[in-house]
């Protein structure tokens, strides 16, 4: 075999085990988790654990529905609350801002996205939890879905903000040219013919987003208030809900692991389970979102 | 001008383009007839693109571009007028096929959309109508839901020229239309722009020396002077151009003796 030939075949080598091992870890660490949590699945059963809305561990009740809504509720206030700013940043720094503005505006908002999450939580407990406290409403505590979730939505605001820039920008220019030549104001070029020929990385913002907020943990932890309990209205319209107290699926491992023992400790690996699968479910919906209008789209 | 002669549709007086500091275009006066074709020939880079982007003001899409001079449709002054207005009235057909990644249908309707039609009956109307004109009805009216994206390229431009057409412009630019297209094609186009010409004021620039010939009226044969930059060095009937060239350089050109 010639140099060269030597050098292509173990290149190839070294990215293939590079490639296994990436996907032998995450099998692994699959594995690990499942195993952990079979324990809780026999016993306790794979409905009651998803269902059942009582999680006292002394008692040897496992219920993981409040965490769920928690989760879901915290991350639902969070997209509501930072997804249109965040677009709205990423087609501001795609199509309108003026050069000197974008030079300014995205290292700020990387900056934004490499501060460490215990910050943000910091930031939440003297910032927003006294904030939110001053609403006037029955048991309002100031932590809650309500704070957790402007802490999330200023958390995912730069991940979704700059992937979905980085979309918009890629979406060539004679599209944008062939708008402008037959009429358009430059919003109509965006938002009729730039912004669906972006969509689906813009939908791959929204994912990645949605995965950091389902995933967040310590920052939740420090203003949500933790309580294990259905999130509730308190008697009051249903808005009132995100004043109620939660804790969310990562917080529920991260507050009791560090005690918990058999069962308690395999019902904790299941709600890693659950929190994996929910991941797992956002992020297929959103690929089954993405393909649903393709005949309009790309070929 | 003759008294046969059409009345000027399109004119630019002493117009000069700068992209920055460089001289793109000097001193352009030119009177461009209604309802004919006029083709802009020339050498690679000599501006014949962004003279003919002059009409419908896309050169200012391109930051740094500044003109002198005047550019006048009917007579008035399009500086001077709304820029949107102005592009609904002069069309273009870009050099590469550009279909927007949407249906065929929503390709067609795009203009007509933004421009206020809403009603379903009226948008097909103007998609069947526009279709048949660009001379594609019969090959894609099985399935306007398709892609664009799916179409051949020939197929692609004259969907972009369908696309143009549904916004009834007045004038329509076309860029080089059929330089990405194989000759079958590029001969539907042809013909497509004999029949458009009835209706349309239609100003194309061709490196295609035969199809300036065949398809065009009118002829303007642009080429660069000593600073690069690009001057109209002769305008005229498409006829007296291929045959009596006034200008020397004309000639040379024409007969393929340079460019
Ligand atoms: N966006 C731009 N920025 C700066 N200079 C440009 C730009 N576009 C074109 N030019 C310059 O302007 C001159 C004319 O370009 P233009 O594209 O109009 O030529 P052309 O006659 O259409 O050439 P071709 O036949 O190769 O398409 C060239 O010297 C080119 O380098
Ligand atoms: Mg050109």
């Amino acid at each position: 075999m010639t140099r060269k030939g030597i050098i292509d075949e173990a290149m190839r080598v070294v990215l293939l085990c590079a490639g296994l091992a990436s996907l032998s870890i995450v099998v692994l660490i699959g594995l690990f988790i499942l195993r952990e949590s079979l324990p809780a699945f026999h016993e306790i059963g794979v409905w009651n654990l998803l269902s059942g809305k009582e999680w006292r561990p002394g008692q040897g009740q496992f219920g993981l529905l409040p965490m769920i809504a928690g989760s879901g509720l915290v991350t639902l206030g969070a997209i509501c609350l930072g997804l249109p700013l965040a677009l709205c940043c990423g087609i501001f720094l795609a199509e309108i801002a003026p050069t000197w503005i974008r030079v300014v505006v995205r290292p700020s908002i990387e900056l934004l996205a490499g501060i460490p999450s215990v910050v943000y939580g910091l930031f939440g407990l003297v910032v927003l939890v006294p904030a939110v406290r001053q609403i006037d409403y029955p048991g309002n505590a100031g932590f809650g879905l309500l704070s957790a979730s402007i802490v999330l939505a200023v958390m995912i605001l730069p991940t979704i903000a700059s992937v979905s820039e980085v979309a918009i920008r890629s979406v060539p220019d004679e599209y944008r040219q062939g708008a402008l030549a037959l009429g358009s104001t430059r919003w109509e070029m965006i938002r009729r013919v730039v912004l669906p020929a972006a969509r689906s990385g813009i939908l791959s913002a929204v994912v990645l987003g949605l995965g950091r907020a389902l995933g967040e943990t310590i920052a939740m932890i420090m203003v949500i208030g933790n309580s294990v309990m259905m999130p509730t209205t308190m008697g009051g319209p249903l808005p009132g809900i995100f004043l109620s107290r939660a804790r969310t699926l990562t917080g529920n491992i991260a507050v009791e692991m560090s005690y918990a023992t058999g069962l308690h400790s395999s019902a904790l690996f299941a709600t890693g389970v659950v929190l994996f699968v929910l991941i797992m479910i956002v992020n297929s919906a959103a690929r089954a979102l993405m393909s649903r209008n393709v005949r309009g789209g790309r070929p | 001008m003759g008294t046969d002669a059409p009345e000027a549709r399109l004119r630019t007086v002493d117009y000069s383009l700068f992209y920055g500091s460089f001289r793109a275009l000097r001193d352009i006066t030119i009177d461009i007839p209604e309802n004919s074709i006029t083709a802009i020939i020339g050498p690679s880079g000599c501006g014949k693109s962004t003279f003919l982007r002059s009409f419908n003001r896309m050169n200012e899409l391109i930051p740094g571009v500044t003109v002198t001079g005047k550019v006048l449709l009917d007579g008035e002054d399009i500086f001077h007028q709304n820029v949107v207005a102005l592009r609904r009235r002069v069309g273009m057909v870009f050099q590469r096929p550009n279909p927007f990644p949407k249906s065929i249908f929503d390709n067609v309707s795009y203009g007509p959309r933004i421009h206020g039609i809403r009603d379903r009956g009226t948008l097909a109307a103007i998609v069947e109508r526009s279709l048949r004109d660009a001379a594609i009805w019969e090959e894609v009216k099985d399935d306007l839901q398709k892609s664009a994206l799916a179409l051949s390229g020939g197929q692609q431009q004259r969907l972009c020229i369908a696309r143009a057409l549904a916004v009834e412009p007045e004038v329509i630019l076309m860029d080089e239309p059929a330089s990405a297209l194989d000759p079958v094609a590029t001969m539907r186009i042809e013909e497509l722009m004999q029949s458009l010409k009835q209706k349309y004021t239609i100003v194309i620039v061709t490196h295609n020396m035969q199809q300036a010939a065949r398809v065009s009226d009118y002829t303007a044969f642009m080429m660069t002077d000593e600073e690069r930059a690009g001057n109209l060095v002769e305008f005229g009937a498409t006829k007296k151009i291929f045959t009596t060239p006034a200008d020397r350089r004309t000639e040379d050109y024409i007969s393929g003796r340079f460019g």
